[in-house]
């Protein structure tokens, strides 16, 4: 697995870039709204079609290990305590004690204040170039608290040693179109991501799409985040139904496809990661998933920095899949570990 | 960097051909039974490998006239004196067993006919049982057809469909005929006989009445020697606009109602407040769908000058992903073409294409070695005049032209002797409707393209010929007012008629 | 002493316009029993290629008006109509040779003809039309429109309400007419072009043509631009010619073909329909 370095980019820049540097909420505004609409029926029914690949044999083999690797296991209770924490840093490391040819997942994420806890259990095997840990911040789920109280929520979190930070948007300002306000927290909390060394946590930008409930508005707000400095769009906090389904996914990839080409394509275009989240609990709907990314964007964003599930119940389903493929019989839930 | 390109190519997953039980050779389907036909058999073959399935009989002079005998006893003792209730019941029995035998069929289409196993798996099939479950509930219901009461049935159908979708023409053709009283005779396409030679098996299944529905097979001369037999009351036809002409030069005064359901040169017009993505797969799926063996295809992308290049970009990395190869593996996008001398016209066309000036462009596909095969070809900087944005070619070839002006795009559209289906793309709602009014074609589909239902009509303007299939529309092609059949049509009422006694 | 009267040179009617057949040929009117009445123009091939010309012009126009608008121009021809009753019943009277309360009897008759498919022309298409219930995400009509440009042999021997019978029902969608009128019996055809004229129906939308059925009517029928022929009095054609030979010329541009009946055509809906093409609208239906 190879991680590459997070897009630095000083916030803001994209925008500047794209539309300008006399940046108001009008040009914004302009902006978003002349993007070309989404009609919802062929969205649905592509996503319909992509998810009727068949993937078998060596494809699938491969496709449940990638899946692992780009799992961010989760857990975001209010119940949540160091043990748990600990206890599902164990099972990212080792997520089949039966069989330690399974690979490791990306990361795990977790509320900032559980941040330490998973640092340390994850010792050695963190890291820039380990698991990563991912934290949730920015009033979580809602986003609804004040910007110093958001901005100190990711402090805060990268301070712990957080590598990913996962921030909600405020759906409230962009659904009464103050799209420039959410513009600039995303840049604040973007720069709040920066650590002392300069570098950046990489920041996913979580639409909630579910609350957002049109294509168009999912549309817009992946562009509004990419162009604030998002390193990552990610479709939902799971606190909210629907949370991650395969339209909107393909949607956000879509989107990420357009700017990828708009800043280059294969001669140096810029690659967003992109994060369904939320809903995703088999092999096989995490295989269609699979199916998008490479279909729409290509096979190389199957890499963790340019893709991952935010899953819990996901890993031990592919897991149980992943035993039939070996042994060649079904395998049953008493045969996978609980974290 | 990860490994790539590997996870694209799929391991191959193919539909498995042991769900078939097919004969070495069939004859023709008659009265209730299989017979061997008097012309020379011939072999249908798979197009994909160039194998041959089985043995396919020809029906003689002698046979045609054996089936349309068969249909007229059958119309004159049983069926027409059947309820409609009970001819119903036998649609609905039909449908059902096409159900429980969608595999089957969907496998049997595939080998047959080269589409890919999702397409008949996902798309032919179903429509096949949706059409006869859709006509079969209209089998008592006639008065409602929209000819007035107690409207009746036309007598004996005589039936010729293509090669592109085989089993689902048939129903097209057997469900409204059957559901308004009449018998048929049909005879598939020489080079996809099969599904329709299993859906014989269906019939005996299903315990129709012998004659009722009767399976003839052979090439053009049979379906020459059916539609132009005399006891028969009704033609119905889908094919070349060339073949149409021929029919309906040959029954001119003859008294048979004729439906013709021809060919087309589908304009697919997009406008640069497209919904882009979703514009993108349309045309695709416009063009690209079972190969363009669709007479409906959007064989002519009309796109607003300002998003053309945008929009031709977009499609070569979309087309870029789709996959071709075995019919049966069920990630295949595109399939094999039909037959060696469609191939053949493809190219040929293709070919005058590249010599009048079109830019050419060709997705990079392995094609396989044996087999017919064309991979999916866009053509650009085509004008209004090159052949290749006016002649049918069948195919998996797209010629992309533009435009500035919605008046523009319509006159453009318009502009060709067909007129069977057309496509908009735009996200304005009033243009759209403005625009499809204008369009003179009998199908338009606005953000989206080849869609189908048993409920809705389909059929051409002008050249694409005449008659709808499919919805009310499509119950009436098979129907005549009983009030105008009574009148001895148009023998008008004693009190307007004056004038001049000779 | 009694005056002398001013006979009418009766002439063709395309594009609005009375011109001479360009052939400069014209034939002779009598009643039944030889009486001269007029001189008619006699149209020829190229007279029947102006008149196609004139209908597909209009065509646009004429099949985008509202069926409203339709309705009430054709609603008027049956108004004018009333205040010339006399005018045509004198006509039918010498040129059919029928007495004059059967010439009453067929006017009154034609004047009710239009008004019957006036009244249809903002409703046929909610008859023939249809909502469909796909099964799927998508909202699907059909609705009938005109065929374009239709070609008719009016009945030959109800000169009036036979041809009224013919052209009334073509127009209602929407389509333009190109008519050849009854041969023997054509003065009550010019004098609905006067009509016509005077009326609020849009020059080229009805052409009428005077003359011999059999010389003009293969010349229409072949006619690439002519979308669909009604041969309705094309029963009994001169010399060798037969309508199915028309129907076979017609059928090289798969046009859409009436065959002939005898008498005057009865008022349906299906006359209306019959020159409708059914257009089927898909398009998505998704609220997010």
């Amino acid at each position: 697995m190879t991680i590459e370095q997070a897009i630095s980019l000083a916030p803001a820049e994209r925008a500047i870039q794209l539309i300008g540097g006399d940046l108001t909420e009008k040009s914004l505004r302009l902006h978003l709204e002349g993007l070309p609409g989404v009609d919802a029926v062929g969205l649905e029914a592509r996503a319909a079609s992509l998810g009727t690949r068949s993937i078998k044999t060596t494809s699938k083999a491969w496709a449940l290990d990638k899946i692992i690797e780009l799992i961010d296991l989760t857990t975001l209770e209010g119940s949540d305590t160091p043990g748990k924490v600990q206890s599902l840093v164990a099972k990212a490391m080792i997520p089949d004690p039966s069989d330690l040819s399974a690979p490791r997942v990306a990361a795990v994420c977790v509320y900032g204040d559980m941040v330490p806890y998973a640092v340390k259990a994850l010792g050695a095997a963190g890291g820039e170039a380990g698991i990563h840990v991912a934290a949730v911040a920015t009033a979580f789920p809602s986003g609804r608290a004040s910007l110093p109280v958001k901005i100190a929520d990711t402090r805060d979190a990268v301070s712990f040693g957080a590598d990913e930070i996962d921030m909600v948007i405020d759906r409230g300002a962009f659904l009464s179109g103050r799209y420039g306000l959410v513009f600039d927290q995303i840049v604040a909390v973007k720069e709040a991501c920066r650590r002392e060394d300069g570098s950046y946590a990489h920041l996913k930008v979580i639409l909630e799409t579910g609350e957002l409930t049109t294509y168009d508005n999912v549309r817009r707000a992946s562009w509004l985040a990419i162009l604030a400095g998002g390193d990552f769009i990610k479709t939902s906090t799971g606190k909210v139904a629907p949370a991650a389904t395969l339209p909107v996914t393909l949607l956000m990839l879509q989107v990420v496809n357009d700017w990828y080409r708009l800043t280059g394509g294969a001669s140096g275009g810029q690659r967003i990661g992109v994060k369904p989240a939320g809903g995703i609990r088999t092999s096989k709907d995490a295989i269609k998933y699979l199916v998008a990314v490479a279909e729409t964007v290509g096979e190389e964003w199957l890499q963790p920095h340019l893709f991952r599930f935010g899953a819990s119940s996901l890993l031990n389903d592919v897991l149980l899949q992943r035993q039939k493929l070996t042994s060649g019989h079904y395998s049953g839930p008493d045969y996978v570990t609980v974290d | 960097m990860p490994e790539t390109n590997r996870f694209l190519d799929y391991a191959p997953a193919p539909e498995s051909t042991a769900i078939l039980n097919l004969r070495e050779s069939y004859g023709l389907f008659i009265d209730g039974e299989f017979s061997d036909g008097h012309g020379e058999s011939f072999p249908t073959i798979s197009p994909a490998t160039e194998a041959k399935i089985a043995q396919i009989s020809t029906a003689d002079a002698s046979d045609v006239d054996r089936a349309v005998a068969a249909a007229r006893r059958a119309y004159t003792r049983t069926w027409s004196k059947l309820s409609g209730a009970d001819r119903g019941k036998y649609l609905f029995r039909i449908a059902r067993l096409v159900q429980e035998r969608a595999r089957e069929l969907a496998v049997a289409e595939s080998l047959d006919n080269g589409k890919p196993i999702k397409e008949s798996r996902d798309v032919d099939v179903p429509l096949v049982a949706a059409w006869f479950f859709y006509y079969a509930g209209w089998a008592d219901k006639l008065d409602y057809a929209g000819l007035g009461p107690n409207p009746r049935s036309l007598g004996v159908a005589a039936q010729v469909i293509p090669w592109n979708f085989p089993l689902l023409m048939l129903a097209w053709k057997i469900a409204p005929a059957l559901a308004a009283g009449n018998t048929v005779v049909i005879k598939p396409a020489e080079t996809t006989p099969l599904t329709a030679l299993i859906f014989a098996e269906i019939l005996q299944q299903a315990d129709l009445p012998a004659g009722v529905v009767n399976i003839i097979t052979g090439a053009g001369d049979t379906g020459s020697l059916l539609v132009n037999h005399p006891d028969v009351n009704k033609v119905a036809f889908t094919g070349s606009t060339a073949v149409g002409r021929a029919i309906a030069c040959s029954t001119a005064g003859s008294g048979k109602k004729l439906t013709l359901e021809l060919g087309g040169k589908a304009a697919n017009i997009v406008f640069d407040d497209a919904p882009m993505d979703q514009a993108i797969e349309g045309i695709v799926n416009g063009i690209f769908f079972n190969q363009g063996h669709v007479c409906c295809a959007g064989s002519r992308l009309l796109v607003q000058e300002n998003v053309k290049d945008e929009v031709v970009d977009r499609l070569k990395a979309r087309l870029s992903t789709l996959r071709l190869g075995d019919p049966l593996d069920k990630n295949t996008d595109i399939g094999a073409i039909n037959s060696r001398a469609q191939l053949e016209r493809i190219r040929e066309l293709s070919d005058i294409g590249e010599q009048e000036g079109a830019e050419r462009w060709t997705a990079d596909c392995e094609i396989p070695k044996n087999g017919f095969w064309f991979a999916p070809t866009i053509f650009t900087n085509v004008s209004t005049s090159h052949r290749i944005a006016r002649e049918e070619v069948f195919g998996p070839v797209l010629s992309v032209l533009s435009f500035r002006t919605p008046a523009e795009a319509i006159s453009k559209a318009n502009n060709t002797p067909y007129g069977l289906s057309a496509g908009i793309w735009s996200s304005n709602g009033s243009r759209v409707l403005g625009v499809a009014d204008k369009l003179r074609a009998g199908v338009v589909w606005i953000n989206t393209f080849n869609q189908f239902d048993p409920a809705s009509p389909f059929g051409g303007y002008k050249e694409s010929g005449y008659g709808r299939e499919g919805g009310r529309h499509g119950l009436a092609a098979y129907l005549t007012s009983a009030a105008l059949e009574s009148s001895g049509r148009g023998s008008s009422s004693a009190a307007l008629t004056t004038g001049v006694s000779k | 002493m009694t005056r002398l009267t001013v006979p009418k040179t009766y002439k063709l009617y395309i594009g609005g316009k009375f011109p001479r057949s360009e052939s400069g040929r014209v034939y002779q009117v009598t009643t039944p029993k030889g009486v001269f009445l007029a001189n008619a123009a006699q149209a020829s091939r190229k007279d029947a290629r102006d008149a196609v010309v004139a209908a597909r012009a209009a065509s646009t126009g004429w099949a985008g008006a509202t069926g409203y608008n339709r309705g009430q121009v054709l609603y008027r021809i049956a108004e004018l109509l009333e205040g010339r009753r006399a005018q045509f019943v004198e006509e039918l009277r010498l040129s059919e040779g029928v007495s004059e309360s059967a010439a009453q009897r067929q006017v009154d008759a034609a004047i009710d003809v239009w008004v019957w498919y006036a009244g249809w022309a903002d409703k046929y298409v909610q008859v023939a039309g249809n909502g469909n219930p796909v099964s799927g995400p998508y909202f699907n009509i059909s609705t009938p429109e005109a065929t374009g440009v239709v070609a008719i042999i009016a009945p030959q021997d109800s000169s009036l309400l036979g041809l009224v019978s013919v052209i009334a029902p073509a127009l209602v969608s929407g389509n333009t007419v190109v008519v050849v009128a009854s041969e023997r019996a054509p003065l009550a055809a010019i004098s609905l072009s006067e009509v016509l004229a005077t009326s609020d129906v849009p020059g080229g939308v009805i052409n009428v043509l005077t003359g011999s059925p059999a010389e003009i009517a293969p010349w229409l029928a072949s006619h690439a631009d002519v979308n669909a022929l009604d041969l309705s009095g094309a029963e009994v054609l001169a010399g060798d010619l037969t309508w199915v030979d028309l129907q076979i010329a017609g059928a090289e541009t798969l046009k859409r073909v009436r065959a002939p009946e005898s008498g005057v055509p009865v008022m349906s809906v299906e006359r209306i329909t019959f020159f409708t093409e059914t257009k089927t609208v898909w398009h998505t239906k998704g609220i997010i």
